[in-house]
């Protein structure tokens, strides 16, 4: 008898084998196409209407032509800034207690906590801060980066967990071992040694309020010029978007257009970047 | 309290636990000044238990925990008002796995122990750099990429970096977990060369599995089981004429 395949039973396997592994692939290439359609739609719509004054100038009036999105976009820049420099180390504090600390029942019930406050829509996110910051100081940056910061906690104290867990033990015994005090340990060899890891998800965790437009409506409320201050209403780019796609004037629906370009295209390259500055990192790093 | 005579190390009736687990059982043990003392046993004897209570590493691991004394240059590391961190910076340990600082190169690797115990001053921490890299050998081999990382050197290498971290602090007195089982036959020869340089400043308690190397290396030799010392003595005596008979079928690999 020879070794191949030449049975029903041989051929049948091979057919529903070469099925599965096709039906597997396609719908794994099948993912990316929303992801292509909706990006090349919005360059298709938008890339017309990005010109110099959409960065320079401020918005026009309705029935206005021209004019651009620039207050949107120094809004959208100070309320993530505002919101990482609250977001950033608060969820890291977490992250860092939940691997370094976090053995006992009261971890694991924050641990749980911080899952369901990933999944609490953010518009309710909005809502708690308006409640909290807008009735008594009014729209404000101060309260829609407190929105944002509290979108990020979750995601940035979550991938600090997992990204510490991943050094090995023996790493903080060397440095207990050395006569470092366990929180010297943790800021000065287990921060440092993982910062790319870190940095991956401050930055996912930027991704994904940089784009926030829920929130935004009932704490930084926008406006259409340069706020002065953190205690007046501010723009933002999303927020932006969506009035000005609701108008219903042609040249601000065509700006929203540029706007949602300019959006995706700065969290594609804020992505892109990091994860290209931490390749090009860990290569050096092998290689020499 | 500190003397300089007298044994740089006393453990009396020490006794660690794992939960329930009963893992060093009633150990009494002394060893001098610049003494190199292995100690030897079967796999899960107790050893590593034994000398992680050294440094109070030990109680590091959830629900682990020991009583009894030890005393370092006469002052008991378990007192009320003793600080592991203080004990640590007394007793350096190296471990099994050569465990550089990921991100750090091999300079930050040496010094970071040295700066955050307080001393910052460029020049000082340069030269017991260069000091504690010499000690370990590894000078020769590194002086022209002390900036490259740790992590980039081969594991011998990576091992006598580990020792070079642990001497910029200047303990009195090493522990070693079995700190050449990870690496190939060459590299353990310089370890051991190491240890007997050595042993003029620091007194060195090493684990092994490797009986020879105990016996190349080491003046006295504890031999650890289920728990209990079985017999601690001048290596040579151990070796040639155990007084415990479950030495002497350990050793003549009878079991283990």
């Amino acid at each position: 008898m020879g070794l191949q395949a030449t049975s029903f039973q041989d051929r049948k396997r091979k057919a529903i084998n070469i099925a599965a592994l096709g039906a597997v692939l396609g719908l794994a290439f099948l993912a990316a196409v929303p992801f292509v359609l909706v990006s090349g739609y919005i360059l298709v719509k938008g890339i017309g209407s990005v010109d110099w004054a959409f960065f320079t100038e401020l918005p026009k009036g309705p029935g206005e032509t021209g004019g651009g999105m620039a207050n949107a976009m120094a809004g959208t820049g100070v309320l993530v800034t505002m919101a990482c420099l609250l977001g950033i180390p608060w969820g890291m504090a977490t992250g860092i207690y939940l691997s370094e600390y976090g053995h006992g029942k009261t971890a694991s019930i924050l641990r749980f906590t911080v899952d369901l406050l990933t999944s609490v829509p953010s518009i309710i996110v909005g809502i708690f801060v308006y409640g909290l910051i807008v009735v008594h100081i009014g729209y404000s940056s101060y309260a829609g980066a407190a929105a944002l910061a509290i979108i990020m906690l979750p995601i940035v104290a979550r991938s600090t967990e997992e990204i510490m867990k991943l050094i090995p033990n023996s790493v903080r015994e060397a440095g207990l071992a050395l006569g470092l005090p366990r929180w010297k340990v943790i800021l000065r060899i287990l921060v440092p040694g993982c910062m790319g890891g870190l940095v991956t998800g401050f930055m996912l965790a930027i991704a994904r309020v940089a784009g926030e437009t829920a929130p935004l409506l009932f704490t930084a409320f926008g406006n259409q010029f340069y706020s002065t201050s953190l205690d007046q209403p501010i723009a933002s780019l999303p927020v932006q978007i969506y009035n000005f796609a609701k108008s219903g004037f042609p040249d601000l629906v065509r700006q929203s257009w540029a706007g949602a370009l300019v959006l995706v295209g700065l969290v594609f390259f804020l992505n892109f970047g990091t994860r290209s500055l931490l390749y090009l990192k860990n290569r050096k790093e092998i290689k020499s | 309290m500190t003397s300089s005579t007298g044994p740089i190390l006393t453990v009396e009736n020490l006794n660690a636990y794992f939960g329930d687990f009963h893992a060093v059982k009633g150990v009494n043990l002394e060893v001098q000044r610049n003494e190199v003392v292995s100690l030897i046993g079967p796999s899960g004897c107790g050893k590593s238990t034994f000398i992680r209570c050294l440094n109070r590493l030990h109680e590091e691991v959830p629900s682990a925990n020991c009583e009894g004394r030890v005393l370092i240059e006469g002052q008991n590391i378990y007192a009320e008002n003793a600080d592991p961190v203080v004990v640590r910076r007394k007793v350096g340990m190296v471990f099994q796995k050569p465990n550089p600082f990921p991100g750090l190169s091999i300079f930050e690797n040496v010094a970071l122990g040295l700066k955050l115990a307080g001393i910052t001053k460029k020049s000082v921490v340069t030269e017991i750099v260069e000091w504690s890299l010499r000690k370990s050998a590894l000078w020769d081999e590194v002086k022209d990429s002390l900036s490259s990382p740790g992590l980039s050197l081969s594991g011998g290498q990576q091992q006598r970096l580990c020792l070079a971290r642990t001497l910029a602090v200047k303990p009195p007195v090493i522990l070693m977990d079995e700190p050449t089982s990870a690496l190939d036959p060459i590299s353990t020869a310089k370890i051991e060369e190491l240890v007997m340089e050595l042993k003029q400043e620091v007194t060195v308690v090493i684990v092994t599995h490797n009986m020879q190397q105990a016996s190349r290396i080491s003046d006295k030799t504890a031999f650890f089981l289920m728990g209990e010392l079985m017999e601690f003595d001048e290596t040579s005596a151990l070796f040639t004429n155990p007084k415990n008979l479950k030495t002497e079928q350990y050793i003549t690999g009878r079991f283990g």
